[in-house]
Order: C-alpha cells, then structure tokens, then sequence
C-alpha cells in the first residue's frame, strides 16, 4: 500500500543510515537441527529498555520441515529512492525467507505487529524451479526494481546457479536475471555497485557439490568455487571472471562499498589448499578493468589431531573458515568471522588496501571452545555477523549449514546468539551480559536487523 | 463563448491556457520521477554540478517529446472529431490513466552509467508512462491548435506566418517545457548545492498520489466542459 511520505527506514546514503535509531527488534533464521520439524523465524528483542532484553520472544515456524532457513531478506529497502526507478512509498515490511534446502519461499508481513509476523504467502518449490530454472535459494536483496535472489544450482542440483528476480509488489517469481552468463556456473552471493551499473557475484558450489557434506575429493581437487564475476546490471551480462587461484576454495560472502561512487568490495575465501589459511579479497577497478587481491589473510593453527574431527585430523590444524564478513556503513570497519577457530575480529579497512587489525574476540572455535561469560565453554564458532546502522554493535551466530555443521563440530554445534560492542574509534568487545542460547535441537543463522542493518540495503547515492 | 466579456475578462480568458501550462510545467518539474533527482544524483556520482546540469537537457528534451506526441495526437483528433466528443473521449481516458496509476509500477532498470540520449529516452519513457502530456489535454483543447473552429484561426492568424495552429503548438509545448525545465533546474541546484538529500526522506510526499488526483481531476474537468 502506497503512503504518504517516504518510509522512515529508507536512507539517500549509507551516511545518513548510519543516524538511524537503534534497532528495537532482530529477526533470525532458526534451523530445527534434526530437520523433523519446520525450521522457525525467530523474534530476538533487542530493546535495552525491556524486560525481555536479549530474549527470543517469539518463533513463527514454518509450514513445512527441513526448509533450512539460511539468509532471508527485505521487500524494498533503501535502493527505493534510487533516481530511475523511485517509489519510496513502499513500506520496508515483508521478509523474503527461502528455503536454501527444499527452494520454498515464504514471505513474512511484519505489520501490523513486528514482534509477531505472519506468513501471508509461500512460494512452492515447483514455482520457483519453473520460472526461474533455478532451486536453493539463497541470498535475497532488495533491488531498485524489484527482489533480486541467487540460487546455487538447476533443480536437478546441477549447475549452473545464478540469480531470478521476484517483483515487489505480489512477490511472484518473474524468472531467471542473467541474459548472458558467460563462463559463470556457480552461484552464492551477490553485490551491487549501483552508482557504476555493476553486479558481483560469487561460488560455492552446486547442490550436489555441498547437500550432502563438503566433499573431500572436491576440495582437494579445487572443484569448489574460486572465482569472482563482474557483471553488467544494466544489460544483465557476464563481463569478467576474475580467477583467485585454484586453491583458493570456496568464495563466499561478498560486501560492497557502502558508498556507491567507490567501485571495492570484499570477498571472503574459506580455505587456501595450500595451507589451511583464510582470506579476504578486494576487488576493485582500476582503468575499466576489475581486478582482485588478497588483503588478509589469517593462517591455520595447529592442533592435536585427537582434538579435530576426522575430516581435519590428517591436517593436524585447524583452518581459521572466515565463513562471514560484513561491513560498516561508513566503509570503515570489516568484520571477519573465523568459524573454525573461533576467531572474530575487525579491521579498519578505510584504506581498502591495507586493512588494520583494530579488535577480536575468541568465541567457541573447533578446538579452543572459547567460553562466554554468561556461559562457559561454547561450541560452534563466529558466524552470521550483522552489524547495526550507527555501526556500534555488532551480533553474531555460530551455525553454517547443516550437513556442513556435522563435519566440522561432529559432537553438534549448540546454537547461541551473541553481541559485541564496537568502538566507533575502533575496538570490539564482547558483550559479557548478552547471551541467547537457542533452545535444545535449534541453531540460529543469518539475523537481520529491524529497519535495517548493514548487509540489508543498497543506496545509490554517497 | 470566448470573448464575450469586457477587455479584462477577456485577457484572463486568454492568458489562462498558458498559466496553466506552465503551473503543469511547474508541476512535472517538481516530480522527482520526471528528472531532478535523476540529475542530482549524477551529479553526486560524477561529484560535479556542471553534470546536474548536463542532464537536464536531455530530461527536459524527453519529456517534451512526450508531452508533443499528445500535442500531435490532439491536433489530429480535431480534425477528425467534433470539441465535445473529443471532451468527452478525453475525459474518460484520463480518468480511467488515472486510476491506473493508482496500481501502476514502472520497475524498469536504467542506471546511472548514462549518456544523454538514454536520458533522453528515460526522460520520455517516464512522462509517457506517468501520462505527463496527458495532464495538458484540458487545457491544449481549449486552445486553438489542431482544426480549431474557424473564429480561432482568424484569431490567431497573426500569430504565425506557419500556419497558426502549428505555431500555437509549438509556444504550447515551448512555454510547458520551459516551465518544466525551470523548476527541475533549480530544485535540482537548490538539492545539490545546499538542501542535501537527507530532506527527501520526510519532505518528498507521494507526488504519484497527486498525480493521480491531477489526471482525475483533468478528466472531470473536461467531462464539466464538454456537458456544460
């Protein structure tokens, strides 16, 4: 429904974003471990002023089981206000949920109450492969004109897996994006440049390559994804793959400069075959051609090998996994989760070249079960990241995925939600008092942010 | 029923066609959908004023071009129709746009890696697509452009050795365009060398919304007119 002035959530720029109210509430993917009953939605209060502060206060549960909720995103966002296309007298309302294992798509009304949404429509798996040729999706953005979503692979769970549109308005699946794909075949994230009509996209693998666990065969063979690709937004064209090297397996989350006039962005790597070692790549531009180079890179420690998990025992170390990345919204700070050890950590990456190291927290981790405060020892490790607007806190999980969870915590990854303080100088700490534990047979994943957060929204102006 | 009053009544009379099209000229430029906003933010990308400016030529072209297809299109529909079933034509195909506007969605993707001629094309795309020359239509059919009835062309004969149809049609379009162009021109300046953007967040009202009232509103205008 139309209104009269603009929604309040909706900012030019990340800049101006950055003055938004504090977030009152969070929302949260929510896996049933077993797969036996619906995944869930739940509802995180995130008002210091409350009772129930740092609470789940409420959990919508899916129609179906073993969906595996995984990322989820907003109907319109930001990107509204863009020039070309405006119309910021949509409301930022529905959460867009898909299911990354059985390609369900719900859609959540957060109105009228936003502690208790609804489920107003579900999106068969058989709509999404028929329209779109594509099945597991995954990240969703909202875009200038219309919902933009990946998806990892063809509903046979072969390649290749690219990204279909949704319109806006009645959530119906308008079909597949890519007009010319190139070389492209797989699929996980994606990233806008708005202000210079450019789309990054990023590779894990196809459904068959991650459904049934990470294949050892595979990675050692660097059959994963290791490839960035640079697209045309505007004609909908593959323009250049940029190659990170064979080794470099597994190129997942992807965070573009907030501010759309620059043309960088990171990408984190979960593994180098070479040494176990993690990475974060920038990629940039410069003279009309797209390149990509390491700028950090955290090396593997080592480790009993009667304290690893058999996958890892013959390595005798534990890769640090950067599984997640996020960036602030005044391009300054990148946070860095190291699922495997346990490691959390921000850079001050205002020089997008030379990131600083300014703060980590140890969490969880394979080995070192790094305690929490409020809680002991805890399993799992630093995972889905989310940071507020004004960039001052940032709240994280400790699941990946599951068939993935079982390989690297075998003993079951106990699901928590927690929360940093950041410096806005630079500097993180842990919040000793916050501590969400999810209930028995649940792990949370992604979280995003009531009105927004720093992953959620593009902007097109700086 | 024109000039029937005294001489002031009489230069009210004539001069409204034009006030009117330049207060809609006024209108449309204010829409940040017909081009300003388009402008400011090129000119924040490319972090220059002198690329506002630049893009309000070919906005401003474009959205003549589509207000000229209506001007075309009614010149046509003179010679063919008498006044008041064209009135009474127009009346409801600018209500029923209207309402259509009230569900309507334009989600194309342009960009903002543009040259002028896409502009141009944008320009045109937009006006079109919102009925921006529609709006005119009361007003151009009160004015002596196309088979206008034969006191209007001795009246206006002297305005254009062209043949003075053509002429009125062209200051019509002229006077609209420039009107357009002024106040997208200096929103647009006033935005991007003081305002900032952050006043879009709570001054920009659902322009679309009045819109519509503007095309309704125009329709039952004319359905007055031509029932009268």
């Amino acid at each position: 429904m139309a209104t009269w002035t603009p929604d309040p959530t909706f900012y030019p720029s990340a800049r101006m974003a950055m003055q938004a109210p504090a977030e009152k509430l969070a929302y949260m993917a929510m896996l049933d471990v077993e797969g036996t009953r619906p995944d869930a939605l739940g509802v995180v209060d995130l008002d210091p002023q409350s009772s129930s502060y740092g609470e789940l206060i409420n959990r919508i549960p899916m129609p179906n089981a073993g969906d595996e909720l995984h990322h989820f995103g907003w109907n319109a966002c930001s990107s509204a206000l863009c020039p070309y296309a405006p119309h910021p007298h949509v409301e930022r309302r529905y959460l867009i949920v898909p299911g990354l294992r059985s390609s369900r798509i719900h859609i959540l009304d957060t109105k009228p109450d936003p502690r208790a949404p609804r489920i107003v429509k579900v999106i068969e798996p058989d709509e999404v492969h028929r329209r779109s040729g594509y099945s597991r999706p995954h990240t969703s953005h909202c875009g200038p004109e219309g919902i933009y979503m990946s998806g990892l692979g063809a509903p046979n769970g072969e390649g290749p897996g690219g990204i279909f549109l949704l319109d806006h308005d009645a959530f119906e699946v308008l079909g597949r994006w890519e007009v010319d794909r190139g070389p492209q075949q797989l699929a996980y994230d994606f990233a806008w440049h708005l202000g210079h009509d450019v789309q990054i996209t990023s590779e894990w693998g196809t459904p068959n390559m991650i459904e049934n666990g990470l294949v050892p065969e595979l990675l050692l063979g660097s059959k994963y994804g290791h490839q960035l690709h640079v697209w045309d937004l505007r004609r909908r064209k593959h323009v250049q793959a940029i190659d990170l090297g064979t080794e470099q397996q597994l190129v997942l989350e992807l965070r573009q400069a907030r501010d759309p006039t620059k043309a960088y962005g990171f990408a984190g790597v979960v593994i180098s075959l070479k040494d176990l070692s993690t990475s974060v790549w920038l990629w940039h531009r410069s003279n009309g051609q797209w390149a990509a180079q390491k700028v950090i890179e955290i090396p593997a420690e080592p480790a009993d090998p009667d304290q690893l998990p058999p996958l890892l025992k013959g390595f005798k170390a534990v890769p640090p996994l950067i599984a997640d990345i996020n960036l602030s919204l005044d391009d300054r700070f990148l946070y860095v989760s190291c699922w495997g050890t346990g490691d959390f950590r921000q850079y001050d990456v205002s020089d997008p070249f030379h990131p600083r190291l300014t703060g980590s927290v140890r969490l969880g981790g394979i080995v070192n079960r790094s305690p929490h405060p409020a809680s002991g020892p805890v399993n799992g490790g630093p995972q889905m990241v989310e940071v507020s607007r004004d960039g001052r806190r940032v709240y994280f999980t400790n699941g990946l995925y599951r068939a993935w969870d079982a390989q690297f915590y075998p003993e079951g990854i106990k699901g928590w939600m927690v929360k940093c303080d950041a410096d806005p100088n630079g500097g993180l700490t842990l919040d000793p008092e916050f501590f969400l534990p999810a209930e028995e047979g649940l792990r949370m994943h992604q979280i995003r942010l009531e009105g927004g957060d720093c992953s959620s929204d593009t902007f097109c102006y700086p | 029923m024109q000039g029937s009053g005294v001489f002031p009544a009489l230069a009210v009379n004539a001069a409204w066609p034009w006030m009117a099209l330049a207060g809609l000229g006024a209108f449309h430029g204010l829409n940040p959908a017909m081009g300003w906003l388009f402008a400011v933010a090129l000119g924040f990308q490319r972090q220059s004023r002198g690329a506002v400016l630049q893009a309000l030529l070919p906005i401003a072209a474009g959205h003549a071009l589509s207000v000229a297809m209506v001007v075309v299109a009614i010149s046509v529909l003179r010679i063919l129709f008498d006044i008041t079933s064209l009135e009474i034509g127009a009346a409801i195909a600018l209500i029923a746009f209207g309402l259509y506007r009230l569900l309507a969605r334009h989600r194309g993707r342009v960009g903002m890696q543009v040259s002028g001629a896409q502009l141009l094309l944008w320009s045109f795309l937009m006006a079109t697509a919102h009925g921006a020359g529609l709006m005119l239509i009361p007003v151009l059919l009160g004015m002596p452009i196309g088979a206008a009835s034969s006191e209007h062309l001795q009246h206006m004969a002297a305005f254009s050795s062209l043949g003075p149809s053509v002429g009125i049609a062209l200051a019509a379009l002229g006077v609209h365009t420039f009107a357009m162009l002024a106040t997208a021109g200096a929103v647009a300046i006033v935005v991007y060398e003081w305002a900032g953007l952050a006043f879009l967040r709570r001054s920009w009202i659902n322009i679309d919304l009045i819109w519509v009232f503007a095309l309704v509103g125009a329709g039952v205008i004319l359905l007055i007119m031509a029932l009268r």
